[in-house]
């Protein structure tokens, strides 16, 4: 943004705090869907770094470079902080900017508390990452947070329950502001069911998570008061059932899975139309299959638990609602490959990863079938299988969305264009890198190497020095990303309003770089 | 507009403070569903549950009672035969009778058949462990508590047990048998 634009816009509103203040206390939806981003980007090097180490341990049987105890760490820290630090915080970030720019609001519609918002979960991240330099160091039972593990453990447990705590108050925050901003804001005209439906999936995204973080909320607290308040909510000893915990626990993390992947789901489906040159197939159907996807997520959680003891009766109800998934997420991809069906096919990095995705997720999605046929489970439960399984709905899923959606808006956020030849080199070496990681994990799996064990078998050390090869490959190859991004921020070539020849919809109407205060009058809909 | 989200924003936050209040309507609704469906129930959970039955097979027992010819007692096993698994705890029960006109004590010898099978025959409790002392025309029901070892040969389908008791005064009597009692 020039500065000429600045002073311009200063003219008319109160004078705006530069430096760190201006960041500290801003209202600004496009500053704040930045913040969330840079959060998102450190976050995602960080607990990136856990999951080189992890790999680097299992690249031989034995103990090489960990302690047993602090590969636990790394671990259960790997997984709260991609979950909760990079995927989560990325949509807000994306929602942030795109949802006002698409539904043509001024802003969101509580800026304030937006600001809270984001500024209350660097506070959380400091948490879990100073927890690693306290007596006994960080949370090493599992990002799952089982008692009896979690009621034994150190400081660094209280700290983490903590930070959840004032992660979920984040995201509830952000949830309540993007609803009602969604509800009351659009544009005159722009009915729900003419909406981006990205602005769809993040809706009912957002109603998953008002409907779950508190149930998690109450989950932890419990744990908090098992620990230092004398209460035996989880502890046997004290009249209490661990496998409670389970429940409540899953009855939140199965709706999370789909809080990860819905607004995937909407960014996919903003870029593959773009790209195809042709509106998205089944508009309606889309909107109808992630309903029913968060809908069904409510009463398929105990599919997680198939071995802690459970009816054949409800063995076979979470087994079947589980199956039915299949069906409404099969609408979608279906969807997306009818919208590229004799489209206009061009193949930029956003589209790239756009169709990775479709291909990718999909074979997690088939996986996740697999696991979801109890006496298989029974069988594959806590192996690399599993691992293998929510790697590729997460990382060739939910990230690999997030990069393309990156890709596509920022020409918009900066007004520059990506140096198109380094994405490629990072679509590439990312998807090369990530199969070479997460493929094999599936013959470890189904070998019945376990997951979450420093150390191994002989026979299974080949697939794993595969795997870490692959893991350093997709590791540094995210340098490339970060260097595509810092270079687009600094110059390169101007972008135009609309970007991309394709695009559709209201962002594409502002200049680019989108200006710091848009649609202040809101547009009339043709 | 502002009103409008005001009232958005008083809806969403009265959900989400009941479904902070519903986390933990859920502590007695899991006790609740446990009990009515009997999953989870405290005295089912406290038989502990023998994970050593090899519950893929079954095992024909017989019993067989013997007395030495210089011996006047009547001897007689309570059941023919039986049908376990291995690692299952089984008791049955043998009658001897003392139809002489003087105490006796005597001893019971176990043999086994296959001859292999001796090996897994683990005896918890047996009458044969010690003498057995019985007044003239005295009855008694005596207990044999074993458990068959799961790692006994798959191909051993019949297991016959069979004792012979001895006069535990007379020469030759054996004090032990030969299946470590």
């Amino acid at each position: 943004m020039s500065d000429a634009a600045h002073a311009h816009e200063a003219h008319g509103h109160h004078a705006q705090p530069t430096g760190i203040m201006r960041w500290l206390t801003t209202t600004n939806h496009k500053d704040i869907g930045t913040l969330y981003l840079f959060f998102s980007l450190i976050m995602l090097f960080a607990a990136g770094s856990m999951a080189l180490m992890i790999r680097a341990e299992l690249f031989q049987p034995g103990m090489q470079l960990t302690h047993p105890d602090f590969f636990n760490q790394l671990t259960t820290m790997h997984g709260l902080i991609m979950i909760f630090g990079v995927i989560m915080p990325a949509f807000s970030g994306f929602a942030n900017w795109q949802v006002p720019l698409m539904l043509g609001a001024p802003d969101m519609a509580f800026p304030r508390m937006n600001n809270w918002a984001f500024w209350i979960l660097p506070v959380a991240g400091i948490l879990l990452m100073v927890s690693f330099l306290l007596p006994g160091g960080a949370v090493a039972g599992g990002w799952t947070m089982y008692p009896p593990l979690f009621i034994q453990g150190g400081i660094s447990y209280d700290l983490t329950i903590l930070a959840v705590h004032i992660m979920g108050l984040s995201s509830i925050m952000g949830s309540i502001n993007i609803i009602t901003t969604i509800l009351n804001m659009r544009a005159p005209g722009l009915t729900l069911m003419k909406m981006p439906l990205f602005c769809w999936t993040w809706l009912i995204t957002a109603y998953l998570l008002i409907a779950t973080m508190p149930v998690l909320a109450g989950a932890v607290t419990m744990l908090l008061t098992d620990r230092n308040f004398g209460t035996h909510f989880f502890n046997a000893a004290g009249g209490g059932d661990p496998v409670m915990f389970q429940h409540i626990f899953w009855f939140f993390a199965h709706p999370e899975v789909y809080i990860l992947i819905l607004p995937a789901f909407g960014i996919v489906s903003q870029i593959i139309p773009t790209f195809a040159r042709k509106p998205l197939f089944g508009y309606a159907s889309m909107v109808y299959a992630t309903a029913s996807i968060a809908i069904l997520s409510f009463i398929v959680w105990a599919h997680h638990m198939f071995t802690v003891g459970m009816p054949v009766a409800g063995q076979l109800f979470f087994m079947f609602s589980t199956m039915l998934i299949a069906v409404p997420t099969g609408v979608k991809v279906f969807n997306w490959v009818a919208t590229m069906w004799r489209g206009s096919l061009t193949f930029e990095t956003p589209m790239l990863f756009a169709i990775a995705f479709v291909c990718l997720f999909t074979i997690g999605g088939f996986s996740g079938l697999v696991l979801a046929i109890a006496p298989v489970d029974i069988q594959l439960h806590d192996t690399y299988y599993v691992v293998a399984h929510f790697h590729y709905v997460l990382v060739s899923g939910a990230l690999f969305s997030i990069f393309a959606g990156i890709y596509y808006w920022l020409p918009k956020w900066t007004g520059h264009m990506y140096d198109e030849t380094l994405g490629k080199w990072h679509f590439w070496l990312s998807v090369i890198g990530m199969n070479i990681v997460f493929f094999p994990m599936h013959f470890l799996g189904l070998a019945g190497m376990p997951r979450r064990i420093p150390d191994y078998a002989l026979q299974f050390t080949e697939f794993n020095q595969i795997a870490t090869v692959g893991a350093f490959i997709f590791g540094f190859s995210q340098l490339i990303f970060l260097a595509v991004v810092l270079k687009a921020i600094r110059g390169g070539a101007r972008a135009s309003a609309r970007v991309w020849e394709g695009a559709e919809g209201l962002e594409w109407t502002v200049p680019s770089p989108a200006p710091y205060h848009t649609f202040e009058v809101a547009p009339v809909l043709k | 507009m502002a009103a409008g989200n005001a009232r958005t924003l008083g809806k969403l936050v009265v959900a989400t403070v009941a479904m902070f209040g519903f986390g933990f309507a859920l502590v007695p609704f899991y006790y609740k569903i446990c009990e009515v469906t009997g999953i989870n129930a405290g005295a089912e959970q406290s038989l502990a549950k023998n994970t050593q039955v090899d519950a893929s097979r079954w095992v024909t027992l017989e019993f067989d009672a013997n007395t030495n010819a210089a011996l006047p007692w009547r001897f007689t096993p309570m059941q023919r035969s039986l049908k376990v698994h291995p690692g299952q705890l089984v008791q049955v029960e043998y009658e001897i009778t003392n139809t002489s006109d003087h105490e006796i004590v005597g001893q019971a010898v176990p043999s086994y058949g296959p001859a292999r099978a001796a090996a897994f025959f683990r005896k918890i409790e047996c009458f044969c462990f010690t003498p057995q002392t019985l007044a003239a025309g005295e009855s008694r029901r005596m207990p044999v508590m074993f458990v068959l070892d799961p790692a006994m040969d798959r191909d051993v389908h019949t297991v016959t047990l069979s004792y012979t008791f001895f006069d535990a005064g007379a020469e030759g009597a054996s004090p032990k048998g030969r299946g470590r009692g």
